[in-house]
C-alpha cells in the first residue's frame, strides 16, 4: 500500500481549532489562579467551556464535511527547532480527530453538567472543575496533533489530569495510593511510546504523522516491529490493557463522574485512538496485528472473568471498560476495514458507559455513597429515571438488538471471524465467549442493585431519586445508548473512510461462519448469559462473602495479576531501590562528603599561611618569584617543551 | 648627543587620558579654592562628567588604529574596548564613593591624621563629612589605567603602573571606621606593591639588555623593538626569558594571582568598600589589558612557550581562591578569594593565543567588573552601629529582614557561582571555549572543578541568608540613596542582560580583539 499521505492546508474556520484546546485550558487556568475568589460561579465557568468547545467542534465538523480532502492541517509555530529535530507545535482536524472530539466534548458537557450536582457538597468543586477542564484540554491536544510528539504532550497532559482527579480526595489514603498507581502503571507504558517516538526520529527524522506514514514502507520489518510494539505498550498503559490494566480498577476511588469521562468514556480510549491513528505502522507488519489481536482477545477475556466476581459497582464497571477496550484493540488489530468499527464501538461505548456510570454515581447519590451491589436491591421503584437509563446501557453493553452495542460490537465479531486461518476460530471464538460473559456479569450488576429483594444496610431509610440536573444527562445519555450505535455503525465507517489508511477493504476472506450464523450465535450466548444471571440472582445474594471455587477465587483476586505484578515488578524494584540508596548515602554521599571535608580541611590548613604579616607575605612572593623564573628559564633551556 | 625632538601627539586619541589627568589636577585647585561645603558636589560632579567625557571621547575614538607619542602609546581595539570599560566601571564606582546616604558623611575618613581608635577618632567617625581629595585620587588612578591598557613600551607602562597604584595606596587608608586595620591594610599593600614594581622594573631592565645584545638592532623598551627582537631569535634569550618572567610577576601582582595574591584578602578587607569594589573591578581590568598587550604584541615571537608556566599559576590561582574561600568567615575576604579565583579564570582566556581567547578575556572583564561592583555596593549596605557588619555570621536571616537586596545579592552570587542566565555563565563559557579550541583542556578541567568548589561558599551564603532565621544580632539593610542604587541596579542588569544576551558586547569584543603595533 504505497498512497501517500497528505494533509490539506487549514482554511476559513477550521484555522480556529486551536480555540478547542485553548477554551478549555484557559479556563482551567482562570479556576486555578483566581482560587477561592471563583468557587462562587467556577463550576459554571467549566461548564460553559466545554459547551463553547462543543459548539465549536460541532461547527468545524460540518465545515469539514464540505472539504474534498477532508482534512485540515494548522502549524501554529516552531514547537522545538534544535539541530535536525523539528517538531511543529500544529494541529490537524480530520474525520478521526473530529469524532473524537466530539466524543470528548460532547459526552464531557454532559458530564460537567451532571458533575455540578454530584459535587455540589464538595468543598474542592471549583478544583475539580479545573482539572476537569485541563483534563479536556490536554485529551483534546492529544487527538489534534499533527505529529507523536503533541500528542505524547496531550498524552502526559492526560495523565497528569487523571492523577489529580483519581486522587482528588487525597485525603483517602486508598485515594492517594490508587493515584500513584495509576501514575506508575501509566508511566511504564508512556516510557514505551516515549522509546517509540525516538526511534522514529532516529529512523525517519521525523515525528509528523504524514512524514512518518509515508515513510514505514521504507523500515525494515524489525523495526516497524519494535516502533509497533513499543506504541502498543503505550496504548496498553493508557487504555488499561494487558499486561498493564491493574491501575484502570483502582482509579474508580475518583469521584463517579471522573470514573464516567476519564476512565471509561475518553482518556482511556486514547490507546486506540494512538493505534487507529498509527493505522499505516500497524498495517505494515502482520506480527505487529496479531499482537495486538491477542492482547485484545485476552484482556477482553479477563475484563469480564474478574467484573464477574467483583462486588463493587463502580468496580464491576470498570472491569467491563476494560473488556470493552479489549474489543476495540481486537478490532484495531484486525486492520482494515475493522479500524473503523472499533471506532464505532469506542463511541456506542463512550455514551452506554458513561450513561452507567453516571447512573452508579446516581445511586450512590441515593445510598449514601455505599458502592456494594449486595447490599443493593430492589431500587427499580425508588429511583425510576436512574433504573431506566441504567436499562437502557445495560441493554446496550451486552449487545442487545436493536440497542447500541448490538450494531458495534457485533461487527467486530463477525471480522474476528474474518480470520484466514485457525486463529479465525481462536478470536472470533473468544469475542463471541466475551459477548456471553458480558451479557452474565452486568445482567448480575443490574438485578442485584434494582431488583430483587431489599439487601440494605440499617441506615438507610428512603432513597430518593437525583436531582434534575444529574437525571438530565442521565436522560440524553441513554437515547444515546439506544440510538447512537444504528446511526453511528452506517454512518461513520464511510465518514472514517478519508482518513489517512482507514476505512480500506477488509474483506479479504469470507468469514468461517456465515454472517447469520455469527449474529445469531452472538444473540443466543448473550440471551443465555443474561438469563443464567437473571435466573441465579434473582432473588438476591448473600450479603457477606462465600467461601468459592478456585476460578472465583482466582477472579476476585484479579486473576493473580496483582501478586505477579508485585512479585517480578514491585520486589525487585523495591529492592533495586534499597540497593541503589544504599549505594547512594554509602559511596556516592561518602565520595562527596569525603572530598568536601578534604577541600574543607584543606582550605583551613592554607588558611594557616596567610599569617597577616607583610614579611610573610613578601616572602612568599620571593618563593613564587623565584619559582616562575626558573619555570621560565627552564622553557628556554628546553627542558619543558 | 642626539637631538631631543617633540614626538607628534594625536590630541584626539590621546583626549580620554588627558582629560581625566587634567580633571585631576582641577580638582586639587578645587580643594584649594572651593569652600569646603561645596567642594563634596563639584569634586563629584566634576569627577563624573570626566569620566563621561573621557568616554565619549573613546567612542568617538572607536576607529582608531593608530602608535602616537613617539611609540609611547597605541590607540586599537583593546585599548579602546578596555578604556571604555574602565570608564563605565570606575563611573558606577564613583557612585559608590559618592554616597553619603549610606553612611552619614560618606564612606571615607574625616580626619586621616588623627591616632586611630582615640576619642578624636571616634569622634570623626560620627558622621563629619568625609575627605574631598579621593576624588582627584581616583581620578588619577582613573588616568593611570587609561595609560595602563594604552602603553606601548615598557616604560610608559611602568609609569602608568605607579600612576593609578600610589592614589591606591592612600585611598585604602581613608576608611572612615576600623581605621587601623585600614591603614594596616594600605600599608601592606604599599609595600608589596613597591616590592613588585622592583620586580617589574628589573624585569623591564632585562628587556632592554636583551634588545641590546640583539646586533644589527638599536636597544629599546618599546614593543615594536622587543617583538623584533624576540623574531629575530639570537642564540642565547636568557635575558629575555628572565625578564618576561619578572615583568609577568610584576602584572601578575596587580591581577592578584597566586602566589603573588597574598596581599589581596587583608587589603580588600581593610580598604573602604567603594574602593575595594574599583580595585576589583577597574585593576583587574588594566592589569590583564596590560598582560594582554605585553604578551600578545612584544613577547608574541616567542611562541607562548611559557604558556605551561602561566598554565601552572592559573591553575594555582584558582584553586588557592576557590579552596581557600571556603573557610573564609568574612564577606569581604570571601570576595577576595572570589576574585582571586576570577584572576584565574581570566589567566585562562590570556593563555588562548587566538582572538577568541582575547575577545572572551575582555568579555569576561567587563561583566566580571559590573557584577563585583554590584556584589560590594550590597555588602555596604549591611550594616550596624559601627559601620559594615561584614562577618558572615551576621548575615544569617536576611533574606527574611530584607528579601529584596538579598534578592539581589543572591543573583549576584549565583552568577559568581557560573549559573546560566547570568554573566557569569557567559563569561567563563567566553574564556573556556577559546581555551578549549587551543589546546589547553587542562586550564579548562581545572577552571571547571574549582567552579564547583566555589560554587559551595557562594552557595553557603544564600543558604544563610534564606534559610537561617533572623537572630538578635541580624542588622538591617540600609535603604541606599540615589547614587548607590543607581550602581547597583546597573551592576545587577547588566549581569542579567550580559547573561541573557551576550551577543552585541561579545561582537564588540570581536571587532575590537585586534593589537597594532
Amino acid at each position: 500500500m504505497e498512497e501517500t499521505v497528505q494533509y490539506a492546508e487549514a482554511t476559513g474556520l477550521l484555522g480556529s481549532v486551536w480555540l478547542l484546546v485553548a477554551i478549555p485550558l484557559v479556563s482551567a487556568a482562570i479556576l486555578l489562579l483566581l482560587g477561592r475568589r471563583a468557587d462562587r460561579w467556577g463550576h459554571w465557568l467549566g461548564v460553559a467551556a466545554i459547551g463553547a468547545a462543543f459548539v465549536l467542534g460541532l461547527a468545524s465538523f460540518f465545515q469539514l464535511r464540505g472539504l474534498e480532502n477532508k482534512s485540515a492541517e494548522l502549524s501554529l509555530w516552531d514547537f522545538i527547532a534544535v539541530g535536525d529535530l523539528r517538531v511543529d507545535f500544529g494541529l490537524l482536524f480530520d474525520p478521526l480527530a473530529a469524532v473524537f472530539v466530539l466524543l470528548i466534548t460532547g459526552v464531557g458537557f454532559l458530564i460537567h453538567l451532571y458533575a455540578v450536582e454530584y459535587m455540589a457538597h464538595d468543598a474542592g468543586r471549583r478544583r475539580f472543575f479545573a482539572y476537569f477542564n485541563l483534563f479536556v484540554a490536554a485529551m483534546l491536544l492529544l487527538v489534534l496533533g499533527n505529529n507523536y510528539v503533541m500528542l505524547y504532550f496531550g498524552w502526559e497532559g492526560v495523565g497528569l489530569a487523571s492523577y489529580l482527579l483519581i486522587s482528588f480526595w487525597y485525603g483517602r489514603p486508598s485515594a492517594a495510593t490508587a493515584g500513584k498507581k495509576a501514575f506508575l502503571m501509566n508511566r511504564v507504558g508512556d516510557t514505551g511510546l516515549a522509546i517509540g517516538i525516538f526511534i522514529m526520529f532516529a529512523t525517519l527524522g521525523t515525528t509528523q504523522y504524514d512524514e512518518v506514514f509515508n515513510g514505514v514502507g521504507a523500515l525494515t520489518g524489525t523495526t516497524v516491529l519494535v516502533l509497533g510494539l513499543l506504541l502498543l505498550l503505550g496504548a496498553a498503559g493508557k487504555s488499561g490493557q494487558f499486561p498493564l490494566q491493574a491501575w484502570l480498577p483502582d482509579a474508580m476511588e475518583g469521584p463517579t463522574p471522573v470514573s464516567a469521562l476519564i476512565h471509561a468514556a475518553t482518556m482511556v480510549t486514547a490507546g486506540v485512538y494512538l493505534i487507529a491513528r498509527s493505522n499505516p505502522i500497524f498495517s505494515a507488519n502482520s506480527t505487529l496485528q496479531l499482537v495486538v489481536v491477542s492482547v485484545g482477545a485476552l484482556t477482553l477475556l479477563m475484563g469480564c472473568i474478574i467484573g464477574a466476581a467483583k462486588d463493587d459497582i463502580k468496580r464491576v464497571l470498570a472491569w467491563s471498560t476494560v473488556s470493552q477496550i479489549g474489543y476495540m484493540f481486537l478490532g484495531v488489530g484486525l486492520g482494515g476495514g475493522a479500524y473503523a468499527l472499533a471506532i464505532v464501538h469506542l463511541l456506542a461505548h463512550g455514551f452506554f458507559k458513561a450513561n452507567m456510570f453516571l447512573g452508579a454515581g446516581s445511586v450512590m447519590h441515593g445510598m449514601k455513597d455505599q458502592v456494594d451491589i449486595r447490599r443493593f436491591g430492589g431500587l427499580s421503584t425508588y429511583m425510576k429515571v436512574t433504573w431506566l437509563t441504567f436499562m437502557m446501557g445495560w441493554l446496550a453493553i451486552i449487545g442487545m438488538f436493536p440497542f447500541s452495542g448490538f450494531f458495534s460490537k457485533e461487527p467486530i465479531i463477525v471480522a474476528a471471524f474474518e480470520r484466514d486461518d485457525w486463529t479465525a476460530w481462536l478470536f472470533g471464538g473468544a469475542a463471541l465467549l466475551g459477548a456471553g460473559l458480558t451479557a452474565f456479569y452486568m445482567t448480575r450488576l443490574f438485578v442485584l442493585t434494582f431488583h430483587g429483594p431489599k439487601r440494605w444496610t440499617e441506615d438507610i431509610e428512603h432513597p430518593h431519586e437525583s436531582p434534575k440536573l444529574m437525571t438530565i444527562p442521565l436522560i440524553l445519555l441513554a437515547v444515546g445508548s439506544v440510538g447512537a450505535g444504528f446511526l453511528l455503525s452506517t454512518s461513520v465507517p464511510d465518514w472514517l473512510t478519508s482518513t489517512a489508511g482507514l476505512g480500506g477493504e477488509h474483506a479479504e476472506h469470507e468469514p468461517v461462519l456465515s454472517h447469520l450464523v455469527i449474529t445469531t450465535l452472538s444473540l443466543l450466548v448473550t440471551v443465555l448469559g443474561a438469563g443464567l444471571a437473571w435466573f441465579l440472582f434473582r432473588a438476591g445474594t448473600a450479603t457477606a462473602s462465600q467461601p468459592a471455587g478456585v476460578l472465583v477465587t482466582a477472579a476476585r483476586r484479579n486473576l493473580y495479576t496483582d501478586a505477579v505484578n508485585e512479585a517480578v515488578f514491585e520486589k525487585p524494584g523495591i529492592f533495586l531501590t534499597r540497593a541503589l540508596v544504599f549505594l547512594d548515602n554509602r559511596g556516592i554521599d561518602g565520595l562527596v562528603n569525603g572530598l568536601a571535608a578534604g577541600v574543607g580541611g584543606g582550605s583551613g590548613r592554607l588558611r594557616r599561611l596567610q599569617t597577616g604579616f607583610v614579611r610573610s607575605y613578601a616572602t612568599s612572593i620571593l618563593a613564587g618569584a623565584l619559582l616562575v623564573m626558573a619555570a621560565f628559564l627552564a622553557v628556554q633551556a628546553g627542558w619543558l617543551a | 648627543m642626539t637631538e631631543l625632538k617633540l614626538p607628534s601627539l594625536d590630541y584626539a586619541a590621546l583626549a580620554p587620558i588627558m582629560i581625566m589627568l587634567g580633571t585631576a589636577l582641577l580638582g586639587v585647585l578645587v580643594e584649594a579654592f572651593v569652600p569646603r561645603r561645596s567642594r563634596h558636589v563639584v569634586q563629584l560632579t566634576l569627577a563624573l562628567l570626566a569620566v563621561l567625557a573621557a568616554l565619549t571621547m573613546v567612542v568617538l575614538n572607536a576607529d582608531d588604529r593608530l602608535v602616537t607619542a613617539g611609540q609611547a602609546i597605541a590607540v586599537d581595539g583593546p585599548t579602546l574596548f578596555l578604556q571604555g570599560a574602565i570608564l563605565v566601571l570606575a563611573a558606577m564606582a564613583l557612585l559608590l564613593i559618592g554616597d553619603r546616604t549610606v553612611e552619614r558623611g560618606g564612606a571615607f575618613v574625616a580626619q586621616a591624621a588623627v591616632t586611630a581608635e582615640s576619642a578624636d577618632d571616634r569622634k570623626q567617625a560620627e558622621g563629619r563629612n568625609g575627605l574631598t581629595e579621593v576624588y582627584p585620587l581616583i581620578t588619577f588612578a582613573i588616568g593611570g589605567m587609561l595609560i595602563f591598557v594604552a602603553a606601548n613600551d615598557l616604560l610608559t607602562m611602568f609609569i602608568a603602573l605607579e600612576v593609578f597604584s600610589l592614589p591606591l595606596y592612600l585611598l585604602c587608608a581613608l576608611a572612615r571606621r576600623r581605621r587601623l586595620l585600614s591603614q594596616e591594610a594600605a600599608m601592606k599593600y604599599f609595600l608589596l606593591g613597591a616590592y613588585a614594581s622592583a620586580f617589574f622594573l628589573f624585569g623591564v631592565a632585562l628587556i632592554y639588555g636583551f634588545t641590546a645584545g640583539v646586533p644589527g638592532r638599536s636597544a629599546g623598551v618599546d614593543f615594536a623593538t622587543v617583538n623584533a627582537a624576540v623574531s629575530e631569535s639570537p642564540a642565547s634569550q636568557v635575558l629575555l626569558f628572565a625578564g618576561m618572567a619578572l615583568l609577568a610577576i610584576g602584572l601578575l601582582f596587580k591581577a592578584a594571582a597566586a602566589p603573588f595574591h597574598v596581599w589581596t584578602p587583608d587589603v580588600y578587607q581593610g580598604a573602604p568598600t567603594p574602593i575595594t569594589g574599583f580595585m576589583a573591578a577597574c585593576t583587574k581590568v588594566a592589569a590583564f589589558g596590560a598582560l594582554l598587550r605585553v604578551f600578545h604584541v612584544a613577547f608574541e615571537g616567542g611562541g607562548w612557550d611559557f604558556t605551561p608556566v602561566l598554565g601552572a599559576v592559573a591553575v594555582l590561582t584558582m584553586l588557592v581562591g576557590a579552596v581557600l574561600a571556603v573557610t573564609q568567615t568574612d564577606i569581604k575576604r570571601l570576595l577576595a578569594y572570589s576574585s582571586i579565583a576570577n584572576a584565574g579564570y581570566l589567566l585562562v582566556g590570556v593563555l588562548a593565543p587566538s582572538r577568541d581567547g582575547l575577545s572572551g578575556t575582555m568579555f569576561y572583564l567587563v561583566a566580571y567588573g559590573f557584577s563585583v561592583l554590584a556584589a560590594f555596593a550590597v555588602v555596604t549596605l549591611v550594616r550596624d552601629a559601627d559601620g559594615e557588619a561584614t562577618h558572615l555570621s551576621r548575615w544569617a536571616g536576611l533574606g527574611r529582614r530584607s528579601p529584596f537586596y538579598a534578592g539581589l545579592f543572591t543573583f549576584i552570587l549565583l552568577a559568581f557561582a557560573g549559573i546560566p542566565l547570568t554573566s557569569g555563565f557567559t563569561s567563563k563559557f567566553a574564556v573556556f571555549g577559546p581555551a578549549l579550541d587551543g589546546g589547553q583542556a587542562w586550564l579548562v578541567i581545572a577552571g571547571v572543578l574549582t567552579s564547583m568548589v566555589l560554587a559551595f561558599p557562594y552557595l553557603r551564603v544564600v543558604v544563610m541568608m534564606w534559610l537561617s532565621e533572623p537572630g538578635e544580632s541580624t542588622p538591617t539593610v540600609t535603604v541606599p540613596g540615589g547614587l548607590t542604587s543607581a550602581a547597583l541596579m546597573v551592576g545587577v542588569l547588566a549581569t542579567l542582560v550580559l547573561g541573557v544576551a551576550p551577543g552585541p558586547l561579545l561582537d564588540l569584543a570581536t571587532g575590537a580583539a585586534e593589537f597594532v603595533r
